[in-house]
């Protein structure tokens, strides 16, 4: 769980944020910070007909911590979106909301509307599995359940009601197909899910939340604990996915985003900072503080 | 240079040295039952019930007190775990990271893992005058359940603090409940629960003070919960206080049978724990 600590996060930020080399003057922090004063540019989101997911007036504090300032922002149906941004600034945060993994507690304070298929998630009449059931999460580190690798794949649809063995046998094999796990694990369904390769076990839990048949998949930086070609092979699976799903990514790594992404959005600090489609971002970012981020100046 | 080296030689020496005496006082501890045990090893011991004079030395054997035994440490290892899993699964899966009142609770069962086992049997024994019982095979398992539940409490909940983070996240964003939660939870510390269940059924096995006034003793199997049950640790107590030698020997022997169980209920937690490991992540 990620818990924030401002004082800590600003000392670790303040250390990493130079220019040319040197250390940011807090004058200069300042400076930054308040070019994120006013409305955020939503330069070229797509038109409200193709959201799946509303983020509007968001804010969450965790004890007294502000972690997210006012997100507003839309998520285009099936298409590739990375959230990138230093780390501390929100971006899981705000992934863990979408499917309230993080929700309204003693410590967690949510305002504001996050809108899934045009139904407030934080309404009360929704019930918080019908909104999992609609994502697949891949963590960081993949976290396979404590069964074989079939029961893994199954888990979600037996959870969700179907029984019958036939269909299962058939959704396992559909799903491990669909992740480019099937011909490496066909003749071994039934040894457990830990036995595989670290690479091997995230393509199983994207396989575990694909079977669950959502609409979106959440990615936490998913490919940052993989070697280079594991990771590669996540990343190709993404690009062939965004056809049927809505992809949103966490990632740290300017060059997945630009490798595989078809909007981006850039969080600060809890706040956004701009967004818009991959190439115009890259190649025409509008706020300095962007540029100064593209450029390397921190990180 | 040489004197952290030197450092480094003598820790090793030592705990090679203590690891050598623990290992040897064991072995010592079970050639002197298997030795003086052994004359009064017979089959009468396992198969017979003590026949009239037992206790001078005449015919009969401790089945009464092997019968006696696994029932108290069965039913009290199912209250127990029918008593902690819950306890463990509310203060780990339910209560938030930080609580007061898990924190209480850990702490309420530290308090009452250090409580000594005659303190257990002469709180049962209060109740059961309190509610007019006599000692019996009930109440001798309520004892031992007292006993044993601080054990299974500790020992499960320091495996659940260890269940990954991600692992509850992982299914809560595959839309299950918390009690589909719960399960998978389970499936991943069952070596855990066996553990626990190896260190209890040992404690509670061997304690004699908890049902010395609870259980009572006995020199038939019991039939109904209500009726007194001999127990393992007073069959040797009774016989080991006895001046006549060839009794005391029937309590070495009896002090093998029971180390015999205890090893061999051993032996298949530890084979169950590796089969239940395969699959924990």
């Amino acid at each position: 769980m990620n818990t924030h600590k401002p004082d800590l996060e600003k000392t670790s930020i303040f250390a990493n944020l130079t220019k040319n080399g040197n250390l940011a003057t807090i004058e200069e922090i300042t400076a930054r910070t308040a070019t994120l004063k006013g409305p955020t540019t939503l330069t070229d989101m797509p038109a409200p007909e193709n959201t799946h997911i509303s983020v509007r007036n968001l804010n969450l504090h965790i004890q007294k911590n502000h972690i997210l300032k006012n997100i507003n922002l839309d998520i285009p149906d099936k298409k590739l979106t990375c959230i990138i941004g230093p780390s501390g600034c929100g971006k899981t945060t705000l992934l863990k909301t979408f499917n309230r993994l993080l929700d309204p507690s003693v410590d967690i304070k949510i305002d504001g509307k996050v809108l899934v298929d045009g139904e407030n998630i934080h309404d009360k009449s929704i019930e918080v599995t019908h909104i999992r059931k609609k994502m697949g999460l891949l963590s960081q580190r993949p976290c396979p359940l404590p069964m074989s690798i079939f029961d893994n794949i199954a888990y979600g649809p037996r959870m969700h009601g179907s029984r019958n063995k036939k269909i299962l046998i058939q959704k396992v094999e559909l799903y491990l197909k669909a992740a480019g796990l099937w011909d490496e694990v066909k003749d071994r369904l039934n040894s457990p899910a830990s036995s595989l390769s670290i690479g091997q076990q995230q393509r199983l839990c994207l396989a575990r939340g694909l079977a669950v048949e959502p609409e979106i998949i959440l990615g936490d930086e998913a490919t940052s604990a993989l070697d280079p070609i594991s990771s590669k092979h996540i990343e190709d699976l993404f690009l062939q996915l965004k056809k049927d799903y809505t992809i949103v990514l966490v990632t740290h790594t300017l060059r997945q985003a630009r490798r595989i992404a078809d909007y981006v959005v850039f969080m600060y600090l809890g706040e956004i900072v701009e967004s818009g489609q991959v190439e115009e971002f890259f190649s025409n970012p509008k706020q300095q503080l962007t540029k100064d981020y593209l450029a390397g100046s921190f990180s | 240079m040489k004197g952290r080296l030197l450092e480094e030689k003598i820790v090793k020496m030592l705990m090679r040295a203590t690891t050598l005496i623990i290992i040897s006082s064991l072995f010592f501890i079970f050639i002197a039952i298997v030795r003086r045990g052994l004359p009064a090893r017979t089959w009468d011991m396992i198969t017979k019930i003590p026949g009239g004079g037992f206790y001078i030395g005449k015919e009969g054997g401790i089945l009464n007190a092997i019968v006696g035994s696994f029932m108290i440490v069965l039913g009290s290892t199912a209250l127990g775990l029918l008593i902690a899993i819950p306890i463990v699964i509310f203060i780990n899966l339910y209560l938030p990271k930080k609580s007061l009142l898990s924190d209480f609770t850990r702490l309420s069962f530290d308090v009452l893992f250090g409580i000594p086992s005659i303190v257990y049997g002469a709180f049962g024994f209060t109740i059961m005058v309190f509610l007019g019982m006599k000692t019996s095979l009930l109440g001798g398992t309520l004892a031992v359940t007292f006993l044993i539940t601080p054990i299974l409490v500790r020992s499960m909940d320091e495996v659940a603090r260890m269940v990954p983070r991600e692992l509850y996240d992982a299914t809560f964003s595959l839309g299950a409940t918390r009690l589909e939660t719960v399960k998978v939870v389970l499936r991943q510390i069952a070596p855990g629960i066996t553990t626990a269940i190896l260190l209890s059924v040992g404690r509670a096995i061997g304690d004699a003070a908890s049902v010395l006034f609870t259980a009572g003793y006995t020199d038939s199997i019991p039939t109904s919960l209500g009726q007194p049950a001999a127990t393992l640790p007073l069959a040797i107590f009774f016989q080991l206080s006895s001046p006549i030698q060839e009794v005391q020997n029937r309590a070495y022997s009896a002090a093998f049978i029971l180390t015999m169980i205890v090893l061999i209920l051993s032996l298949a937690a530890r084979y169950y724990s590796r089969k239940l490991s395969k699959h924990k992540i």
